[in-house]
Parts: structure tokens; sequence; C-alpha cells
């Protein structure tokens, strides 16, 4: 939904500057795993505010439910069973949504003028109305978020509720979690509290514990303190080092003014030789030859 | 119109239907796909009724094409096997374009570059086909790597068929007295004895 108060400073398949002139605080949800209890208040307060309604599924033997994302449900708790060295096990759970890229693959990979935007607080968000349905953004996004509506054939995904944020209101999913594992601030206090809880995780005897806010995406706005922040695929294959593939950047970087660029010189290139070199006539001697050849 | 009996026939009532069929889906995917493709080419939507449309039309138009292609490729392909004659007309290419046909080998039904250009069209449309049907989410739901490397190859590979279309509209206006061949199916002795001398040996005698 567009959003008056929030500016947008980036808009997918536009190639001028957009608004810039106004400042916003970057905001970003913190998701501490460590005192995550999966109970899912999360997935029941987005529902809810924003007017979904996951159909029901069968049960897949672990908590996974709904067992993946979809456009009707934009977050997940992912449990993960992880056998630790000494024969224990530790459950890591991992609510799973969009990341809110500062460089946002997504938004990238977008044809449709405007279907995606990035406001100035940092938030990514999906306008369906511009959407057409072709799915690149699908292709775009390195976390394996945006989901395709199964009818509608529109893309869906975590709005970090960019209309609540935009009238001073914190995600419905921080504003239901019981524990404190959700908090939501501008990005500089999440990270000096994440600061804190890693403080206390190393204590607990977490040597690795620490922020995910991954560089190869220029940051995140929804962030993780995890406990084994050396290995974050231990938490349900979260990427350990996410970037836009190589091939989407060729593809919507590079690919594009090279092709524009290729047509442009045969066009012009074909006009400036009927120019220089004029038309391939029939020429008077094979007029001559084919009279020759056919005087009996 | 009467025009003169003496003219050659070059191609059938068939092969012309499936030329112009495949003529007409190659400019509307060309316009719709490069809708898709860069914002500048963005406000050819409009054609196709928005973006949602150009979204839905495209990979139909595609397989629509797919179909007359082939029917192309049978009526055509024995037509465009490449022999010794054709790999000394690619040689000296270059004297051809430069406007001297001096020393262009005696050529068959089609030339060097009408052959080469016949199988890059057929290779093209191969590569377009697998990687659409991977890069349509609509219908399929492939793994992302898949569709990453199809999306990449299906922008690279349309830009150069678009290319070589231009190619080749471009030299059936320069040669003057071809588009008729196509158009109505016959062209003039002389021009055969010019262009395809080889063929009009056969032909003509007939």
């Amino acid at each position: 939904m567009a959003n008056d108060s929030l500016d947008i400073i980036r808009r997918s398949a536009t190639t001028t500057q957009p608004p810039d002139e106004r400042r916003h605080l970057e905001v970003a949800k913190l998701i501490d795993v460590s005192t995550c209890i999966g109970c899912k208040a999360c997935q029941s307060a987005c529902m809810e505010w924003n007017d979904l309604r996951e159909e029901v599924d069968s049960t897949l033997g672990s908590y996974d439910n709904p067992r993946d994302l979809t456009a009707a449900s934009w977050n997940v708790i992912r449990y993960a069973e992880v056998p630790t060295g000494n024969g224990g096990l530790e459950w890591l759970m991992r609510k799973d949504n969009c990341m809110h890229c500062a460089d946002p693959g997504c938004l990238k990979a977008c044809p449709a003028p405007g279907a995606i935007v990035q406001y100035s607080n940092g938030i990514v968000d999906f306008q369906q109305e511009n959407c057409i349905g072709c799915g690149y953004c699908i292709s775009g996004c390195p976390f394996n978020i945006p989901r395709f509506g199964p009818t509608d054939h529109k893309v869906y995904k975590c709005t970090l509720c960019s209309d609540r944020v935009a009238v001073g209101l914190e995600p419905a999913c921080v504003k239901a979690c019981p524990t404190g594992a959700l908090q939501f601030g501008t990005k500089d206090q999440m990270k000096d509290y994440a600061e804190q809880r890693i403080a206390d995780l190393k204590e607990r005897g977490y040597q690795k514990a620490g922020l995910y806010d991954p560089p190869g995406v220029g940051g995140t706005h929804a962030m993780y303190v995890l406990q084994h922040a050396d290995q974050p695929s231990l938490y349900s294959g979260l990427p350990d080092d996410p970037s836009i593939s190589a091939w989407v950047s060729l593809w919507k970087g590079p690919a594009k003014p090279i092709a524009a660029a290729l047509l442009g010189l045969v066009a012009l290139g074909s006009l400036f030789h009927y120019i220089l070199k004029g038309p391939a006539d029939v020429t008077r001697e094979s007029e001559e030859a084919v009279e020759d050849e056919e005087r009996p | 119109m009467t025009r003169n009996p003496r003219d050659l026939p070059r191609h059938t009532v068939e092969q012309r239907f499936v030329h112009w069929m495949n003529a007409l889906s190659v400019i509307l995917l060309a316009l719709s796909g490069l809708a898709l493709f860069h914002p500048y080419f963005w406000p050819l939507v409009h054609l196709f009724g928005g973006g949602t449309w150009t979204r839905i039309l495209h990979p139909f138009i595609g397989l629509f094409m797919v179909v007359f292609f082939a029917a192309l490729f049978v009526m055509f392909w024995s037509d465009n096997l490449i022999d010794a004659a054709d790999r000394e007309w690619l040689r000296h290419i270059d004297e051809m374009a430069d406007g001297n046909d001096q020393n262009m080998p005696e050529e068959g039904k089609y030339n060097g570059g009408q052959k080469l250009l016949f199988w890059a069209f057929t290779l093209c449309i191969a590569l377009l086909l697998v990687s659409g049907i991977c890069m349509w989410r609509a219908y399929f739901n492939l793994p992302d790597t898949l569709v990453r490397v199809a999306a990449t190859v299906h922008a690279a590979v349309a830009a150069l068929m678009i290319a070589l279309v231009i190619g080749h509209v471009y030299t059936g206006i320069w040669v003057r007295g071809t588009f008729r061949a196509m158009w109505y199916g016959s062209v003039t002795r002389p021009w055969a004895w010019q262009h395809h001398r080889a063929w009009y040996r056969r032909v003509a005698r007939r």
C-alpha cells in the first residue's frame, strides 16, 4: 500500500531518481532467537493485522505450522533439532520472514515500475496493484521469501507492517511477542540492544553468539541474534553469506545496456549500410545472361 | 494482376504462410519481451493491454511460435544443409556486405548466410523455449538457481535473436527483388541468376 508519510527511496524498474529530500531514521526488527519460545504469537498477530487466513494443512510431524511461507503466511517459525557433540540436542527456533535488505534482490529483479519499493526507513514493500505476476522477485531474493498467490499470481511477503510503522506503531508480530524476543526500533537502537544480548549469551557459554546483519545484501532491516552466529545455516538453512546471485546481477545489470546497445547498433548499422552501399540490385549483366540463356 | 509467367516459383503458399506466422509471432514476442526486459521498453506493455496481460500473453505467443517454427523447420531444413559452396560463400561474406558479389560462388536455393541464419534461429528458439519454460512461474516452480540461469540465458539469446531478425529483414530489403519471394512466392529469372545461380540452373531448365 502506498504510504504518504513514508518516502520511497528506491522503486523497481525505474531509471530516474526518486524523492530524496526528507530524512527518515532507518528502522529494524530484531529477532533474538535465544529468547524465542516458539509460541507463534507473531504468526497469529501477522494474520490478524494483515487479514490473512492460511488454509488448514496436515501436520509434518514437527512444530512447523504452516510448514512454509505462503502468500497467506508472511512469517513462520522454523524449528530445527540440532544434535550437539556430546549426545545432546539443541532446539533452535527461528522466525522466518522478509529481511528487508538494504540492497533488495527482489526489487532489482522486478520489471514492473513501482511494484516493489523501498521506503527511506528501510522497509521493502510489494505493491500488489502494480505487480504483473512474473515472479522475477522470487528469483531475485537470496532468502527465498516472496510467495506467489496461487490464484491471483501476485507476490506477497512481510511488509514489516509498513502501515503501522508509518504511524509510529511497532509491527504486529513485535507487539504480540510475549518474551521480548522481538524488538523494534531504529536500526542503531537495535544494534545496541543486540550487543547487550550477545554479551549475555557469551557469558552463558555461547562464545560464537553474534548479530546477523549480512553485509552481502548491504545489511538488513530484520536482524537476528544467533547463539551460533558462525553457523547461520544451523537455523533451518539461514544463508551463511547471502548476496544477490551473480546471474541476477548480470541479467539485471550489464545485460540490459549491452542488449539495448546491440539492438540499436544493428538497426542503425543496417540503416547506414543502405545509405553507404545502396541496394544490391540485379545487374544489367544478369539480365543479359538470362536473355542469352533463353535464346533458342 | 498478371505477373511475368516466366518468373520462377520460389516458395509455396504453405511455406509462406508458416513463415509469416513466425514473423508475426517474433514481432509480438520481441515487443512484449523487451517490455519485460528493460524499463526503457516498458511502455510497450500498452500494446498488449498492460503489464499483467503482457506477462500472461508472452509465453503463450512463444508456444504458438514454437509450433509454427517446428512446421517451418520440417519444410526448410533439407534446403539448409551447409555444403562446400556455402563455406566458400561465408569466407567472402565481407565482400558481399561491401556490395561486391563478383567472387561469390554459385549458390543453390539458399546461400551460406541464409543457411547459417536458419540454424542460428533454430538454436535460439530451442534455447528460448527451454529457458522460457523454466521462467514460467504461473505453471512451473523450479529451483532458484535454474530459474536465474534461465532468465539470463533467455534475455541474452532473445537479444541475439532480435538482432538476427533485424539483420534478416534488412538483407531482404537490401537485396532488391527478394521480398516478393516470401510475399507472393516468385522471383525474376535475372534475380535467381545473380544470387542463386546453381538453383537457377536447376529450376530454369524444367
